[in-house]
């Protein structure tokens, strides 16, 4: 790779690459263990026990200021099978002195990351996301939420070596699943040692975090008022609070459903392959497309009754003895069975179903897992709702129509970055 | 959704094949009296089913009357042979290609003109309907789909013992048939066509749509066009099993690079299906993306249909649809989908007449005034075509024509059969000792064995008419038949269910009667009863002479000796053919073992009997046993076969056997006249026992009489049948081994002794 060049000046003694391989496999068991079972089924399914946060493994602090928190920089990074998710507290509260203090490698990651807004070809702050002004530890300063996709990482740990992050003796909070993947890339190219957390213990923390300390401007939760009419249904703010038991459903490249009872008592009750991956996945296939966003416009422009078969299809109307409305879908793309209907739909038509397809599915497990779990308040989130605002009505109207209005489904800002922000806390506020 | 799976296929099926001729003698078969018909058109099969009488041959004994003059010599009853008339259930599969020349042949051969309905259901059903009606005459009658498919769901379930099977791709046998629990509610049935419904049924009459996916066959048959531009649904499911779909999906392993260890899931898991077409830009193979697309679906419905089951508490999950039939591919992953969400608490059902589930329940709609559901029905292996395997590499139009005419056939049994309730836990009761689907030693022998024993029952058939001169023909038809069954089991043995030496005897049984040999062994049986009956008194006479503690001996030796006497087992039949004057005494010597006795403590209220053969083992082995315990003041039910199999002694005959027992013998006859030795049919026609399907008179009588000892004498009913039923009461199983291969297996030698006296936990005596 490019990226196996060092710099001799920031060279702390580590070995190179190839020896450290091993030392990596060790620490994942099961990674060259894949072949017994060679069967597919998603992620999901494990209603695994309760589970509280995990304690999280042995945390070196290395606070060679002798303060009670780490030195800067703060970074909390979650490393999706998509998406690298990034937060980054920049303090405002900076003292004259600090500011001499500060050393110049430190300094032009801070000026690099707040005064731009895109980075690289792929990477891109949510300036509208930033929270500014947030107490952090002691400290005051905005709260920055970057992303670029997971196959850029090297592109991040090159960036990472140019500006000689590793010189500033920091530990990088990381969680998703790439955090054990690319842990020791990030060793060899970056000389940085990961600090690997939990990515649900993240997810629930970030979220309890964000819905805690967000007072003012936009609320972080809302809902859809009037969700059983998709053209009138407004947002509408919400207050989430210690609202306990709650289903976080967490829509990314996968899906994954937890019960949380408390702010240290959840569980993951079942997940789903059929994600935000599969939906970007079948789009590019149909339509060939390329981006999440190109989907989505395509999408938005399509319709699925041309793709779907629904139930008035076959009856004519709705179907009485089941108490079934004729607009019900029988069978999601159930039409494409056929030549002539196959060669009549539009790029936009196929994106709309996909869409329609992933989101109605997701919704029915949720609600299923609701029913078992006898739990009413649904917060979804995942990067699959950026920008997917009928993703959003439709699944807040499957949960109202399907439950007789007994479900109400919330929707958090922050869509994906919960588990960024976990890790983030995870620098923090070890626990 | 809602709808059952009847999807348009977009195959060339509407082109009429007119030119294809009908081997009528297979398919249609009793045409002449067909009524009622029924018919489930879906995407590319029709279900036609009608009720037909069969008129065939049965064997009748009836004692000659002996106030007047012995007008019949030395005979001691009369046989005669009647033509009776029994109703009879036909289902044929075909394709829709078919419909028009078999529309055409039913018009030619239906005789029946009270007919004027027929009961339809299916997504083909409309489309159909003008061309049935004119070429029928019949009006197309509608019922809903579902209620189809549960009613008919019910009646298989309820009827046909080995309806349901777990499949397991890699086992011995890929399918493993349940005994079905007596009480089939409630379950859940998901039915899998283009889109997914979820049936929680609870009684009869009672069930209810709980939910149901978008996301079916539908979705893998449309979007899989869409994907790999192959059209048809068959060569969909042979790409997929030919792909690798972790090139297409995201594993747990490309995002963790291994494991994801602490909530448990393996790496190989999928973490996002169709993952890796949104991230990498590349082509992807056809196989591939129909395999990921298969896992994708398969899982999804397996998800939701244990999510369902576990909300409503239910553990019998049934699947069907055309996305499942008769498709292993599909079996396979839905198999392991549910082992996976439920952790292998819940397990995936599956049912052999899947195909058959609408039209049977139409069929039960239009028939609700004959009242079909108080009845009992069993499956006629002679007219049934059996569960195919379909390899998914058979191409698909061998694989179609595989399938193309497929039967099954359902006999209306003229006794209701219900379960033994002595049965001390009749859900898990298993008749067959051997499953010799997962026995494949056993299972070679034992086809192995009939196919040789096949040159003796066709001559013994021939014998046994020997004034009707195309009797060699018939028999000749017998034999290929049976031959014929007995190869599709040696390739398919799990066709008729489960394959055990009852089901192999039970074939050969239908399989006679289909071609009018319905007793061939009525004369022998005649003869060896009178020459019995003949020493019947002398035997009674040494027995009383002989000490107690000598009698029992005598008594069970009496019985197991008699018991060798069995034209059904290989070994003894040839010692019979070539040995006419084989005598009891000779049997008494060549008996191995002999047992100790039984009858010590107290009498017991009432024994039940199962006998097996006629002549001396009735005769001179049971009576004198039956005539000690009823001297002890034990009453006894003597149960006997409905109808005749090999040469076991059937109800009626064993009626004029006792009469004429009766009249040399006063201990028997007092019995018999005070009612404490009954005699009661089983319900059977099987020269091995089940004892879930008795007739529910003697089931009536078991209880009423508080019976509380069992006695099952033969290899037939207590070796191959009930070696390991447990009873609720005491139980003696006594049989004499005649077969030296299952000496062997047994670890004894030829004409060994069973004799199992078993007594119930708990329950001193």
């Amino acid at each position: 790779m490019a990226f196996n060049q060092r710099d001799d000046d920031i060279v702390d003694g580590e070995d190179e690459t190839p020896s450290k391989l091993p030392r990596c496999n060790k620490e994942m068991p099961g990674y060259f263990s894949n072949e017994p079972q060679n069967e597919a089924a998603e992620s999901a399914g494990r209603a695994t026990s309760e589970r509280r946060t995990s304690n999280s493994t042995a945390w070196h602090r290395r606070d060679s200021f002798k303060k009670t928190r780490p030195p800067f920089p703060w970074f909390g990074m979650d490393i999706g099978g998509t998406l690298v998710k990034l937060v980054y507290f920049e303090p405002k509260d900076i003292t004259a002195e600090e500011e001499q203090e500060e050393v110049e490698n430190l300094r032009s990651i801070r000026h690099y990351l707040t005064s731009n807004t895109a980075y690289g070809t792929t990477g891109i702050r949510d300036v509208h996301l930033e929270m500014k002004d947030l107490s952090l530890c002691g400290r005051t300063g905005n709260l920055h939420f970057i992303r670029f996709p997971t196959h850029d990482l090297p592109v991040f740990m090159q960036m990472g070596r140019n500006k000689h992050f590793s010189s500033l003796h920091t530990t990088l909070c990381a969680t998703g699943g790439g955090a054990y993947k690319f842990e020791s890339d990030f060793r060899t190219m970056a000389d940085l040692e990961l600090h690997k957390l939990d990515e649900l213990d993240c997810l629930v923390r970030g979220v309890l975090y964000i819905d805690s300390v967000i007072t003012s401007g936009p609320s972080e939760c809302y809902y859809f008022e009037n969700p059983s009419d998709l053209d009138h249904c407004a947002q509408k703010p919400y207050t989430l609070e210690n609202d306990y038991p709650l289903l976080l459903v967490n829509i990314g490249s996968g899906v994954s459903i937890l019960a949380v009872y408390s702010e240290n008592n959840y569980k993951r009750v079942t997940g789903t392959s059929l994600g935000g991956g599969t939906f970007l996945g079948l789009c590019c296939l149909l339509t060939g497309c390329s981006t999440f966003e190109e989907a989505l416009e395509m999408a938005s422009q399509g319709e699925s009754t041309h793709v779907d078969k629904l139930v008035r299809d076959i009856y004519g109307g709705d179907y009485e003895r089941f108490g079934l409305p004729g607009w019900t879908v029988a069978s999601s793309f159930g039409s494409m069975m056929f030549k002539d209907k196959r060669e009549s739909v539009s790029k936009e038509d196929l994106a709309r179903a996909t869409l329609v397809t992933i989101t109605n599915n997701i919704g029915s497990i949720t609600r299923m897992c609701a029913l078992n779990e006898n739990i009413e308040r649904v917060v979804f989130v995942g990067n699959f709702l950026r920008v997917n605002i009928l993703s959003m009505k439709l699944l807040a109207y499957a949960m109202d129509y399907w439950s007789n209005g007994q479900l109400k489904a919330l929707f958090l800002r922050h869509e994906g970055y919960f588990g960024a922000v976990g890790a983030l806390l995870g620098l923090l506020h070890p626990s | 959704m809602a709808e059952c799976g009847r999807v348009d296929s977009n195959t060339s099926s509407h082109t009429m094949d007119k030119s294809i001729t009908l081997p009528p003698d297979e398919i249609f078969r009793n045409m002449e009296n067909a009524k009622r018909f029924a018919i489930d058109i879906g995407g590319s099969l029709t279900k036609l089913a009608y009720y037909s009488t069969v008129q065939h041959k049965v064997a009748k004994v009836r004692s000659f009357d002996h106030s007047t003059k012995e007008a019949a010599g030395d005979k001691l009853y009369e046989i005669s042979v009647q033509e009776e008339v029994t109703a009879r259930l036909h289902f044929i599969k075909f394709e829709n290609a078919y419909i028009e020349t078999c529309l055409d042949f039913i018009k030619d051969h239906l005789v029946n003109t009270e007919t004027k309905v027929i009961k339809a259901t299916g997504g083909g059903a409309h489309k159909f309907k003008e061309l049935i009606e004119r070429k029928l005459g019949l009006k197309v009658d509608k019922e809903d789909e579902m209620t189809c498919l549960i009613k008919g769901c019910n009646f298989v379930l309820k009827n046909i013992p080995h309806e349901a099977f777990v499949y397991a791709k890699h086992a011995d046998s890929e399918f493993r048939f349940q005994t079905t629990n007596p009480d089939i509610f409630p379950y859940l049935l998901v039915n899998i066509g283009s889109g997914v419904s979820i049936v929680k049924v609870e009684s009869e009459d009672k069930f209810e749509r709980i939910g149901g996916s978008s996301i079916g066959g539908g979705t893998f048959w449309g979007l899989g066009a869409l994907l790999t531009k192959t059209k048809r649904f068959d060569e969909l499911l042979q790409l997929a099993s030919k792909g690798q779909h972790s090139s297409v999906d995201m594993l747990v392993k490309d995002i963790y690079g291994g494991s994801y260890a602490c909530l448990g899931l393996t790496g190989d898991l999928i973490a996002s299906s169709f993952g890796k077409s949104a991230t990498a830009d590349k082509e992807f193979s056809n196989e591939d993306m129909a395999k990921s697309l298969l896992h994708m679906i398969s899982n999804d419905i397996g998800q939701l249909a244990c999510l369902y089951a576990k909300l409503h508490n239910l553990s019998r999950v049934y699947f069907g649809g055309f996305f499942i039939r008769g498709h292993p591919v599909t079996m396979h992953t839905i198999t392991y989908s549910i082992n996976f969400f439920t952790k292998g608490e819940v397990q995936a059902l599956f049912l052999r007449h899947e195909g058959y589930l609408g039209a049977i329940g139409a069929f039960l709609k239009g028939a609700e005034e004959d009242n079909p559901n108080q009845y009992s029905w069993g499956e006629n292996y002679a007219g049934s075509s059996g569960l195919m395997s379909v390899s998914p590499d058979m191409n698909p139009m061998q694989r179609a024509r595989s399938g193309t005419f497929d039967m099954l056939e359902m006999d209306r049994l003229d006794r209701q059969l219900v379960n033994l309730p002595l049965l001390q836990d009749p859900s898990s009761y298993i008749p067959d000792t051997v499953d010799l689907t997962e026995d494949a030693q056993a299972r070679e022998y034992w086809l192995s064995c009939f196919e040789e024993a096949l040159d003796g029952v066709v001559k013994r058939a021939v014998a046994s008419q020997p004034d009707i001169p195309e009797a060699a023909e018939r028999a000749e038809k017998f034999r290929q038949k049976y031959l014929h069954k007995l190869q599709t089991l040696r390739h398919q043995p799990f066709a008729y269910g489960s394959l055990t030496v009852r089901s192999l005897l039970d074939t050969r049984e239908h399989c006679l009667n289909e071609f009018n040999f319905p007793d061939p062994y009525s004369k022998i049986k005649e003869r060896e009863n009178d020459i019995a009956l003949k020493y019947y008194e002398k035997a009674v006479k040494s027995l009383e002479e002989l000490s107690w503690e000598d009698r029992q001996f005598a008594l069970v030796r009496g019985v197991l000796a008699g018991n060798v006497f069995d034209w059904g087992a290989k070994a003894v039949s040839e010692v019979l053919e070539s040995n006419p004057e084989f005598g009891f005494e000779e049997a008494k010597r060549r008996l191995e073992v002999y047992p100790g006795s039984l009858l010590q403590g107290p009498p017991h209220r009432c024994a039940l009997f199962f006998v097996d053969n006629s002549g001396v083992d009735i005769i001179l082995g049971v009576m004198p046993f039956v005539r000690e315990l009823l001297s002890r003041g034990t009453e006894v039910v003597l149960a006997s076969n409905s109808g005749p199999a090999l040469n076991d002694v059937t109800n009626s005959e064993l009626h004029i056997l006792t009469e004429r027992i009766a009249a040399m013998d006063p201990v028997i006859d007092s019995a018999l006249r005070e009612d404490r030795l009954t005699l009661v049919q089983d319900g059977s026609s099987s020269p091995c026992l089940d004892l879930s399907r008795l007739d529910k008179v003697l089931a009536m009588l078991v209880r009423e009489r508080q019976t509380d000892l069992v006695i099952i004498e033969g290899m037939g009913r207590a070796i191959h049948t009930n070696y390991y039923a447990m009873l609720s009461c005491e139980s003696l199983k006594m049989a004499v081994i005649k077969n030296s291969w299952l000496a062997d297996r047994l670890g004894g030698k030829l004409f060994s002794v069973v004799f199992k006296y078993e007594v119930p936990a708990g329950k001193p005596h």
